[in-house]
């Protein structure tokens, strides 16, 4: 039955990963960026959240949705101010540039209002926990699975189905054939950088909501934890961020309930190493050969 | 040509911080004047643990104004902050600055150990006097069997409070076993639950499970599972309230309902607002003080400070900050002088000095020798439970 219960642990754990890394694989797909200031994006969405709660007065889902919107302008800007001059420029530049955007947006916030943390109101959704033979599980980790496995659902329609979805889709194949058939490049990036920002923004909220505390640095482990989820399930596979996700909590919960707590943060980066090393493509992604 | 134009604002610049600096220091050399004594203040303003910080600058505020009004032989105390972001680095750097830039004669700070320790040396090699109101651990004033004569501490040290927590738990709560949370990032937590078990265990009592995490966690789940499991009758929990205030959230909702019971570390208004007051029932803490203690200099006190911070009640971290001043200002007014040897020696002879956290006598490791309050949490306030001597 503890087994059972880690289990349940692990994959409400699993569930913010997951959510997270629905972002992140996401810009990674369509442009090639590891975007590591993601997890700063979702800080800022639960401070915006937060600041809509209890300053506004909003309920939870408004407070949701303000996040998302603040957050994919917020992204957007990154992508126009920080990564767009650097589009040609080799990919180390861009990624440089990244972990640079990343570490500005953390010590802003501690610059504007101080480093101590900040408790999300209590009961804002008020969902009871649900017991099935001496199984808790709380109310609150139902709605987060609810969100991340509709949310990608909706990810993969938008992808797949729409107009946008389609000018992703062919940016991410070849960006100049793309411009050559009339696609306009640099608004389907800023597209893709809106919906995985409000993603990330969607994450900051839930996060606030589930585990109460905030602080401006909440943001990296979180994020490099989602990057290892992306790269565990396959990089820029949507379906496969999800996985990565959910499995990445499983593994640190049983990590945890083998005594060895200690080493959960350690073991996620060994799963990153091993995945790097026997599967770079991740569990989803199929082996391409490169054409010579 | 642009680009030697961009050099020579630059080295403008430069000469032009080098003259400021060079006046600043000018200007500042020499204990100031003679009718100020210079204190510094090395506090966690702003950071993880801000909360701390900001509670014991307010108690030395309080005792400033209250020592200024007559001064100490014709003289006015000026404190000089200094803000470390809670961070162990910036506590170092801040130390060196306000010895040598500022020319203080005495420190008072850093409110937790880690950030204490991290000024030690600092001190012991300019021979500045330390005083930490709230670092507990009790390395800060002697290590491996070497008293660093300099540093001082106006509060109790962790052996102590664990030692006070194992024996409430065995005499009053009467729990035979217990599990033990550890911050294995903080040598405070450690330090408390080691002195926890070794008197659990002589009590009778006996550790069956033992977890640990490290700061800035946010999931527990698994562990408090893991300890959920093992049916201990109580749980010891040292640790900082960012932490605390989410474990005994996640506890609660995992259904453990058993008594909870952690240090001074816990007392922080926040603890309340990230774990909610109804899952803080039946949990305990050890600390220094409590202002529902009838002793009329504790009552004065709480009067004096709700009077300047409009209505709002001192925790221990402002007792101990109040009293950390005092305790200062009675060895300059004792030593005469305000040159930091005579001081020293004067602090290390206090004795029986009566303040609002007890009175006053140090041991030879500099340790203060004075009583613990238990409180506990109902409705998320704080109830004063009992005072344990030592």
């Amino acid at each position: 039955m503890e087994f059972v219960q880690q289990l349940v642990n692990g994959v409400s754990l699993g569930s913010i990963y997951a959510l997270i890394a629905l972002g992140y694989t996401m810009v990674y797909g369509i442009v090639k960026l590891i975007n590591f200031a993601h997890g700063d994006v979702f800080m800022i969405g639960a401070f915006i959240g937060f600041y809509s709660i209890t300053f506004l007065h909003l309920n939870f889902f408004l407070a949701l949705i303000i996040s998302m919107v603040f957050c994919a302008i917020f992204g957007v800007l990154i992508e126009r101010i920080a990564y767009k001059p650097l589009r040609n420029a080799t990919r180390i530049a861009a990624l440089i540039t990244a972990i640079g955007v990343s570490l500005l947006i953390e010590y802003g916030v501690i610059y504007f209002r101080g480093a101590q943390p900040e408790a999300y109101p209590s009961g804002l959704v008020p969902i009871k926990a649900i017991e099935i033979l001496g199984v808790k599980i709380s109310g609150q980790s139902l709605l987060i699975l609810g969100i991340s496995l509709s949310l990608m659902v909706l990810l993969q329609f938008i992808v797949h189905k729409t107009k946008i979805g389609k000018a992703m889709r062919a940016v991410s194949h070849d960006m100049d054939a793309a411009k050559l058939m009339g696609i306009n490049v640099n608004n389907t990036i800023s597209a893709t950088f809106a919906i995985g920002s409000a993603l990330a923004g969607a994450a900051g909220v839930i996060f606030g909501m589930y585990y109460t505390k905030i602080e401006p640095l909440m943001g990296i482990i979180p994020g490099l934890k989602a990057f290892v989820a992306a790269v565990l399930g396959g990089i820029g596979i949507i379906p496969g961020a999800m996985v990565g996700g959910l499995l990445l909590g499983v593994i640190e919960s049983l990590v945890s309930a083998l005594g060895f707590s200690l080493w959960r943060d350690g073991v996620a980066f060994v799963v990153l190493i091993l995945i790097l090393i026997f599967r770079p493509s991740g569990l989803f992604g199929k082996n391409v050969r490169e054409k010579v | 040509m642009r680009k030697k134009k961009l050099a020579g604002i630059f080295m403008s610049l430069m000469v032009a911080a080098g003259v400021m600096a060079g006046c600043n220091s000018s200007s500042t050399s020499g204990d100031g004047d003679d009718k100020t004594i210079k204190i510094g203040a090395n506090l966690e303003l702003s950071g993880g643990v801000a909360s701390y910080g900001q509670s014991v600058e307010e108690g030395i505020q309080l005792a400033l104004e209250e020592i200024n009004k007559e001064g100490i032989d014709g003289k006015k105390l000026k404190l000089v902050k200094f803000d470390n972001k809670s961070d162990a680095a910036e506590a170092t750097s801040g130390t060196t600055k306000l010895i040598s830039q500022d020319k203080v004669v005495a420190i008072i700070g850093a409110a937790t150990s880690t950030n204490t320790l991290a000024q030690v040396q600092i001190a012991q090699k300019n021979k500045i006097p330390l005083i930490t109101p709230t670092g507990t651990n009790p390395t800060i004033t002697n290590k491996d069997g070497v008293l660093s004569d300099f540093v001082f501490r106006t509060c109790f040290i962790d052996p102590f409070q664990g030692t006070v927590a194992a024996n409430f738990a065995s005499n009053e709560l009467k729990v035979k076993n217990a599990a033990v949370i550890i911050d294995s990032s903080s040598d405070y937590a450690k330090g408390l639950a080691a002195a926890f078990q070794t008197a659990f265990e002589s009590n009778g009592g006996k550790v069956i499970k033992e977890e640990a995490y490290i700061a800035k966690d946010t999931d527990f789940n698994a562990i408090l599972t893991n300890i959920k499991s093992a049916n201990p009758e109580f749980i010891f929990l040292p640790g900082y309230y960012e932490e605390v205030g989410l474990i005994i959230k996640q506890a609660r909702a995992l259904g453990i309902e058993v008594p909870i019971m952690g240090g001074d570390g816990w007392d922080s208004p926040t603890l309340v607002e990230i774990a909610g007051a109804d899952p803080l029932n039946n949990t305990f803490i050890t600390n220094h003080y409590s202002s529902g203690d009838s002793d009329p200099k504790v009552q004065d006190f709480v009067k004096a400070f709700e009077a300047k911070y409009k209505g709002k009640s001192p925790d221990a971290f402002n007792a101990l900050g109040y009293d950390s001043l005092y305790f200062l200002a009675d060895a300059i007014k004792r030593a005469g002088s305000a040159d930091p040897e005579k001081i020293q020696k004067a602090l290390a002879e206090t004795d029986g000095l009566s303040l609002v956290s007890g009175k006053m006598k140090l041991d030879k490791n500099h340790d203060p020798i004075k009583a613990a309050v238990i409180l506990e949490y109902k409705g998320g306030k704080q109830e004063f439970n009992t005072k344990v001597n030592p």
